[in-house]
């Protein structure tokens, strides 16, 4: 191997005719690293202008470069981190986005070498390393070319390895990096495609070698991540100027006009509306993507046998941030996705994690998100055993019936706003999974004879809770032969007044989290695996037909008993494209989610009936 | 090997009123936050920890949020090296110009080629890197062997230590010890040696010419004495 430390171009020539062995370059560098604390810089110079950035990148430079990096790698006991501090800098600064492998190996044993050497090098190391997670923004309109594409493999297959080997070696270096990650993590104003590499080297981490050490610090900045963005899409941003500002959607009757929509029609146009909501919401944007890494990167994990190791750190984050946040409204879907991989456990600790919440929590308003998010679980998890729920909706009651008995006085929301918002939370399960749970006899007689203690109670919560939900809990009620005092007057009003006070200031008589999820790349990975209301309602609808006329043999809503719930449509299967076409009809039923009326037919309906109620699904009846 | 030590101490954690109830637990809680740092007021890094409490009593702090303090002892192990102390280490990486050791599974250190003594040479034999004695050929480094090393410094913020091999008692323990059975053996051979040099002047013939040495001396002796009785 031939060297020549001179970098102007006119000594190349001479490079090619001089041979200096491996040894005599080690010294070489060895003597321009000792002659620069000496007082002599010349060749040190030489060395750092070998090292600074170039634009033009001539196979020589490169040449050059890697062979003053691996002379350098042999030379690390002879830099000093004061004297030689502009070429430490020059090589920290390097991007190994813009080189080849060949320069990317010898710069990431040289990296290995001063990380390993001193302690002080450790953190400029670490720093250097995770920098290198982004491209530089020069980059970034390569990273859908097949060249950015393996040039991000190179770099990210490079960094990692480099990171594993000096774990190896500093054993201490993982506490020191999953600082550096995190303090380093891009803001949400960042551009999508830094912050996705970004997310999706901190996910490699915690999959990896290292994974043990530092994956629940990435585990749980990347969904203190998701809640930023989350929290920072205001519903007055998806709600735009069109859409009758601001208001809460669960009015049906919009969609009489569209049914007849066609399937590839109505494909489109939920496609053209979520591409017309998304383009002015970058944020919404990014968040789709990264829970889609996230959801990809949980797939992963449930096949590697991970998954319930990183349920236990997602859990926590959930009770730390989620849940305390104020009315998340997509970053709970990661949870639900993992739940849905692995019901038996996953699914069921976060039913309990959530009842635990709700029963101890020290702040009233925790415990009401706790079990508006119990229950939106409850009604939208397909995957859910009907025992399971119905265990859950027992022990609702369980604690109502308690609650009842050690209270004599009568209407007060806001003194009682956590047994209205319990009780709430029952008929809204009920409203989703009645039948199937009313199916089986020793629960419907038990479930029975609760709820009739709880309405004769003075607290009276069929007055207190949201009016649509009460009204459609009725309905279903008489539907299903359910004994209920029947003494609720219809306001036909979506809330009330006492509903509102119950709710307080953050309105959490009207959270349900689970409600579909906005995100058009995300609810590929929701939709199997989610009860959409029209699913549930369609069968009731079937069912007062019946009642009206024939017997109700067509049982629609199957209850399958640890198999979670079996529903069909109109006695027929539906397939998972029917199942889309649907996404933008009913997303709205029976949730706060805004509706877009553009979905149907694309006209605006400026005389929307506001607040509305529950009606009938058009497309069932 | 040197650089550990047991201590006791007297530390008082002040505590969140919110943690009233579970005081143990946040005691614990606040002592592994020492774990794996240097702590100058120890002057080391705390491996391990025991409270004992004597008392349920604690002082109660004025303010707006009254932290109570709770005063207890500790026995804490800890890890405290200084030059020229003796560490002992598993060598994870040899390269031509350094050795990487781990210590007690946590600290990294490092030998540079210039504080490896002359009589090591770096070779590499099937294919792996060695460090190999020239006096002695059976003294080798390598990945896996356990290493005696003298501290140069430590870096007490990311607990790396900068060794060296230059004295003579460090090198490979296992060599460092089989020469130290070695040495041992080598002495008790000598002084059996010695001992058998003695033995063999009480072998039964020896033992009779000395007793009859012996004898006639006495027998001298008391003819002597019998000689001045006599007179």
């Amino acid at each position: 191997m031939g060297m020549e430390l001179h970098a102007e171009q006119s000594d190349y020539a001479e490079m090619e005719n001089v041979e200096i062995s491996d040894t005599m370059l080690f010294y070489h560098v060895r003597g321009a690293l000792k002659s620069a604390v000496e007082g002599d810089p010349d060749k040190y110079k030489q060395l750092v202008t070998v090292m600074g950035p170039d634009e033009c990148l001539v196979p020589e430079k490169v040449a050059l470069m890697v062979t003053c990096l691996k002379a350098l790698s042999g030379s690390v006991s002879c830099l000093d981190i004061v004297h030689h501090q502009s070429l430490i800098s020059s090589i920290l600064k390097m991007s190994m986005w813009n080189y080849g492998t060949d320069v990317m190996d010898a710069l990431m044993e040289l990296v290995i070498s001063l990380a390993t050497f001193s302690g002080q090098y450790v953190d400029l190391c670490l720093e250097m390393l995770v920098s290198n997670f982004m491209p530089p923004d020069s980059f970034i309109s390569l990273l859908n070319q097949s060249r950015g594409i393996l040039r991000k493999g190179q770099v990210i297959h490079h960094v990692h390895k480099t990171l594993i080997f000096i774990a190896e070696l500093v054993p201490l270096s993982p506490l020191r990096l999953e600082r550096i990650i995190t303090e380093r993590m891009p803001h949400i104003f960042t551009k999508e495609p830094l912050i996705l590499i970004y997310v999706e080297n901190m996910l490699k981490l915690e999959s990896g070698e290292i994974g043990d050490r530092v994956g629940r610090t990435m585990l749980l900045a990347i969904m203190d991540r998701l809640i930023d963005l989350d929290v920072d899409i205001a519903w007055d941003d998806i709600l735009q100027e069109d859409f009758t500002k601001g208001i809460f959607d669960m009015e049906l009757e919009d969609l009489e006009g569209p049914v007849d929509v066609g399937q590839q029609d109505g494909d489109e146009l939920r496609i053209s509306w979520m591409e017309r909501y998304f383009s002015g919401n970058l944020n919404a944007q990014k968040l789709d993507s990264l829970m889609v890494l996230t959801f990809e990167h949980l797939n992963f994990c449930k096949e590697s046998g991970r998954l319930r190791q990183v349920f236990d750190t997602l859990l926590q984050s959930f009770q730390q941030t989620v849940l305390t946040a104020y009315k998340s409204k997509f970053a709970q879907f990661v949870l639900f996705y993992a739940c849905s991989l692995d019901p038996e456990n996953c699914g069921r600790r976060f039913a309990d994690t959530l009842f635990h919440k709700f029963k101890t929590s020290r702040y009233p308003e925790w415990r009401m998100s706790a079990v508006a998010y119990l229950a939106s679980y409850l009604a939208r998890a397909k995957f859910l055993p009907i025992s399971f729920v119905a265990e859950y909706l027992e022990s609702l009651l369980e604690w109502c019936s308690i609650y009842c008995s050690n209270q004599s006085g009568g209407i007060n929301p806001k003194a009682h706003k956590e047994f209205y918002a319990a009780f709430q939370a029952m008929m809204y399960v009920l409203c989703f999974r009645m039948r199937s749970v009313l199916a089986v006899p020793h629960i419907r007689s038990r479930i029975s004879k609760h709820i009739e203690d709880i309405l004769r109670h003075p607290l009276s919560p069929l007055m207190v809770c949201l009016p649509s939900i009460v009204e459609e809990f009725l309905r279903l009620a008489k539907v299903t032969r359910l004994d209920v005092p029947d003494n609720f007057v219809s306001s036909n009003l979506l809330e009330s007044e006492l509903s509102m006070a119950f709710g307080g200031r953050e309105r959490l008589d009207m959270f349900f989290p689970f409600d579909p999820c906005l995100l058009m790349r995300s609810d590929r990975f929701i939709r199997p695996n989610f009860v959409y209301w029209s699913m549930v309602r369609s069968s009731y609808d079937n069912d007062e037909d019946d009642d009206e006329g024939t017997s109700d043999e067509d049982e629609i809503e199957i209850c399958t008993a640890g198999k979670g719930m079996n529903i069909a449509n109109d006695g027929a299967a539906r397939s998972y494209d029917q199942d889309l076409d649907e996404f933008d009809n009913e997303m709205s039923k029976m949730s706060i989610t805004p509706k877009v009326a553009q979905w149907f037919g694309g006209e605006l309906r400026t005389d929307m009936q506001m607040p509305s109620r529950i009606r009938p699904c058009p497309d069932s009846l | 090997m040197e650089a550990l030590k047991e201590c006791c101490a007297n530390i008082v954690v002040y505590l969140h009123p919110s943690k009233a109830k579970k005081v143990e637990a946040s005691v614990y809680r606040q002592l592994s936050s020492l774990l794996f740092k240097f702590n100058e007021s120890l002057d080391g890094v705390v491996l391990t920890y025991e409270p004992k409490f004597s008392s349920n009593l604690a002082k109660i702090l004025p303010g707006i949020h009254p932290y109570f303090g709770v005063r207890f002892e500790a026995k804490l192990l800890l890890f405290h090296p200084k030059p020229d102390m003796l560490l002992e280490g598993e060598v994870v990486k040899v390269g031509q110009q350094s050795i990487h050791i781990i210590v007690l599974g946590f600290s990294s250190a490092v030998i540079a080629d210039e504080d490896i003594r002359e009589d090591f040479k770096y070779k590499i034999k099937h294919g792996k890197e060695v460090f190999v004695s020239r006096s002695h050929k059976k003294h080798r480094i390598k990945v896996g062997t356990t290493l005696r090393f003298s501290v140069k410094n430590f870096d007490e913020e990311i607990l790396h230590i900068c060794g060296s091999l230059v004295p003579s008692n460090t090198g490979s323990i296992q060599w460092l010890e089989t020469k130290a059975e070695e040495s041992q053996a080598y002495s008790i051979t000598e002084k059996r040696i010695g001992n058998k040099r003695a033995a063999e002047l009480l072998e039964p013939a020896n033992i009779v010419s000395y007793r009859k040495k012996l004898k006639s001396e006495n027998h001298i002796k008391k003819s002597r004495r019998s000689k001045s009785r006599d007179s």
